[in-house]
């Protein structure tokens, strides 16, 4: 756990540091933060229970126990990652954790787009480039610049391209991934689209 | 890219603009709210000094969190009182509709916007929880949302998002006696693979989902998460109509003949083009069980737990830690495996027909000594109806526990848990390590009948044996 905690803001255009691997398909949300977490108004102190019975079961063994991780950034993981539950409190723990860009085989929907609204960009990488940087064992701290501009990632003797969605890559260069402020400022396009669905008109009850 | 389907219509119907980034902007007809997911999001609006859009799209209700035993307040646990406290709070403050405990409309927020008639086709519907998909059982387009998203929708009442590519997964034949809507998406999940989904929608169809009642394809719908599909729908028919009609928020007289008419022109087109297209052939399932750690690990109840050789490379990793996991052999049958809890309740699995099966099962007989059982109904107006029928009399004759509406042991929020490595024979739809609340617990999914035919016999068994 990072002592201090600075959410991302703005435009990301460039993420610096050192990877920490995950190993295992369909990891899902509730194995990233089990329910019991859940019982919070407001995100603060997740950190700590990221992967909490993981951890536990395996006794200070776990990626994000080891002291050579404690300074990681960039998760590195396998297919299907973060499946099951919406809860954003998933993603959010993992930032909290410290992670600010995963790196995946490939990722599960809602999970995806709740890293993007929270300003973590997910790329996906082939399954044999992804295995050589989980089993990078020459260099126990890989480190890896990434390049949201090029979509590349850069280490001392790796050089790949990462994939990211158009769309999200866009909005990370802009700063416009926070979207709220995007979309509020359509309010007349969303006003005229009100009047214009057919059944605001006959749900009369809906209230 | 598909073209004329039902979701190309509701896509279009809803979309507000093309975002700068190459997203859409889509406009979200009804919002669902709960406890677990809304006080982060209310608390952005807050700082960023914003109302909410249109107060009367958002509906909420509390079912996560609440205990299911003594519902009076406060809640013995002080965390769950503070979260139902800050919903009422919010609700209050911004105008929202709210179904507290005791309105008679409480209980999972995905059998209550159905029973109450807010779920309708043709509306896009999302909600902060991954098991929205449930209402596209009407021909809604309706999907989980994060909490970021839960903000969006309140202060703009649109989310930022890639439409979806859709994939039919049409079922041929009829579900033979004994199978149920459970056993078919089980099936459809273990033979499609858990991420299959992702990325795109599911549109369910064919003879074998004509035939299925509401209920029934609310839970297909409900699992097309399990299946990594965000959204799963189904072309609304006149089961669909008839299921709404004089329900407490269905449109009424004049109105309801314009909604009829509209709701008749919402479906995919006859030569509308698909993604991608799968068949499967409904006759063939049996009652199904999950074997391991995620909802694609199920096999027939007369069937082996698989042999790890036989498993391509990358379902092997995930079997080998679910051999792990649930200490189970290679090569098993998964009949007569023996469970010690019980649980009919959920989303998936909580509906009053779900409740009148079971207790069809359950009726003069008794729950083996060996095992916990308990009924959790899906809503208060569930839970009355059963009353009114006399179902919780026979629950509560065969030795399950009757409880109050919520979720439950589905996630185990509240004091509803596993203990140890305990195996549970669940209606619910997740398997996942550590769902039921014990970090060792064991889950095993299938239909609430068979959930009822292992409670009577202290373990895995075929509820066929139990029906004529
Ligand atoms: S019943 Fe289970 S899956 Fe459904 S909303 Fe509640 S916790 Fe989620």
């Amino acid at each position: 756990m990072k002592s201090e905690f600075n959410p991302p803001i703005g435009q990301i255009i460039q993420i610096n540091g050192q990877c920490i691997s995950l190993i295992g398909n369909d990891i899902d949300t509730d194995r990233i933060i089990p329910a019991r977490f859940l019982k919070c108004v407001n995100f603060d102190s997740l950190g700590e229970s990221v992967f909490a019975d993981d951890r536990k079961n395996l006794n200070g063994k776990h990626p994000f126990d080891l002291e050579e991780n404690k300074n990681a950034s960039i998760l590195v993981v396998n297919s299907n990652f973060g499946c099951g539950s919406s809860r954003e409190h998933a993603p959010q723990a993992l930032l909290r954790w410290g992670i600010k860009a995963i790196i995946g085989e490939s990722f599960a929907d809602i999970f995806y787009s709740n890293c993007i609204a929270i300003g973590i960009p997910c790329f996906t990488l082939a399954k044999e480039l992804i295995h050589k940087i989980q089993k990078n064992k020459n260099d126990k701290y890989l480190f890896l610049e990434i390049d949201l501009k090029k979509s590349l990632a850069k280490s001392k003797d790796l050089n790949f391209h990462l994939d990211i969605k158009e769309s999200s890559r866009k909005m990370f260069l802009s700063g416009e991934w926070d979207a709220t402020s995007t979309l509020l400022e359509n309010g007349n396009l969303i006003e005229k689209k009100l009047t214009q669905l057919p059944y605001i008109k006959f749900n009369t009850k809906l209230l | 890219m598909s073209q004329d389907t039902l979701l190309d219509k509701v896509w279009d119907l809803h979309k507000v603009s093309r975002l700068p980034g190459g997203s859409d902007q889509i406009f979200i007809g009804l919002h669902l709210i709960h406890e677990v997911t809304s006080p982060q999001a209310f608390g952005a609006l807050k700082d960023k000094n914003l109302k909410v859009k249109f107060p009367d799209r958002t509906v909420a209700t509390v079912d996560h969190i609440v205990p299911t035993d003594n519902q009076s307040r406060p809640f013995k646990d002080n965390l769950a009182e503070q979260m139902i406290e800050t919903l009422e709070k919010n609700c209050l403050e911004h105008k929202i509709r709210f179904f507290n405990i005791g309105s008679g409309n409480q209980g999972i927020v995905h059998v209550v916007a159905p029973e109450l008639g807010l779920t309708q086709p043709g509306m896009t519907i999302a909600c902060g929880d991954s098991h929205t998909s449930t209402h596209g059982a009407f021909g809604s387009i309706a999907f989980g949302i994060g909490t970021s998203q839960v903000r969006d929708v309140l202060a703009t009442q649109t989310i930022a998002m890639n439409k979806l590519k859709v994939r039919q997964i049409w079922c041929d034949n009829k579900l033979s006696k004994g199978v149920y809507a459970k056993d078919l998406v089980l099936h459809i999940i273990n033979e499609l693979g858990v991420k299959a989904g992702v990325g795109f929608a599911y549109e369910f169809a064919g003879p074998a989902i004509d035939e299925l009642s509401m209920e029934e394809r609310m839970t297909i719908c409900n699992m097309s998460i399990e299946g990594g599909a965000r959204c799963g729908y189904i072309n609304p028919d006149e089961k669909t109509f008839s299921y709404i009609k004089d329900k407490l928020c269905a449109p009424k007289d004049e109105h309801w003949e314009n909604a009829l008419k509209w709701w008749k022109s919402l479906k995919s087109d006859e030569n509308s083009i698909y993604d991608d297209l799968i068949k499967i052939d409904a006759s063939k399932i049996e009652p199904t069980v999950t074997w391991g750690i995620t909802p694609g690990q199920s096999i027939g109840i007369n069937q082996q737990i698989p042999l790890l050789d036989e498993l391509s490379p990358n379902d092997k990793l995930v079997a080998e830690e679910a051999f792990e996991y649930m200490n189970f052999k290679q090569g098993q049958s998964i009949k007569d495996i023996p469970v010690e809890v019980c649980f009919i309740g959920s989303c998936t699995n909580g509906r009053i027909s779900d409740l009148r099966i079971a207790a069809k099962v359950l009726k003069d007989k008794k729950v083996s000594k060996n095992v916990k059982a308990f009924v959790v109904p899906g809503s208060e107006r569930v839970a009355n109806e059963a009353k009114r029928e006399g179902l919780d009399q026979i629950f509560k004759d065969s030795g399950f526990q009757w409880r109050e509406p919520g979720c439950s042991m589905c996630l185990a929020m509240n004091s509803d848990k596993l203990i140890g490595n305990q195996v549970s024979a669940s209606s619910s739809n997740r398997n996942f390590k550590g769902r039921q609340g014990s970090p060792n617990g064991r889950t095993l999914l299938m239909s609430p009948a068979m959930v009822a035919a292992a409670a009577i016999n202290g373990k895995v068994s075929d509820v066929r044996e139990f029906i004529n």
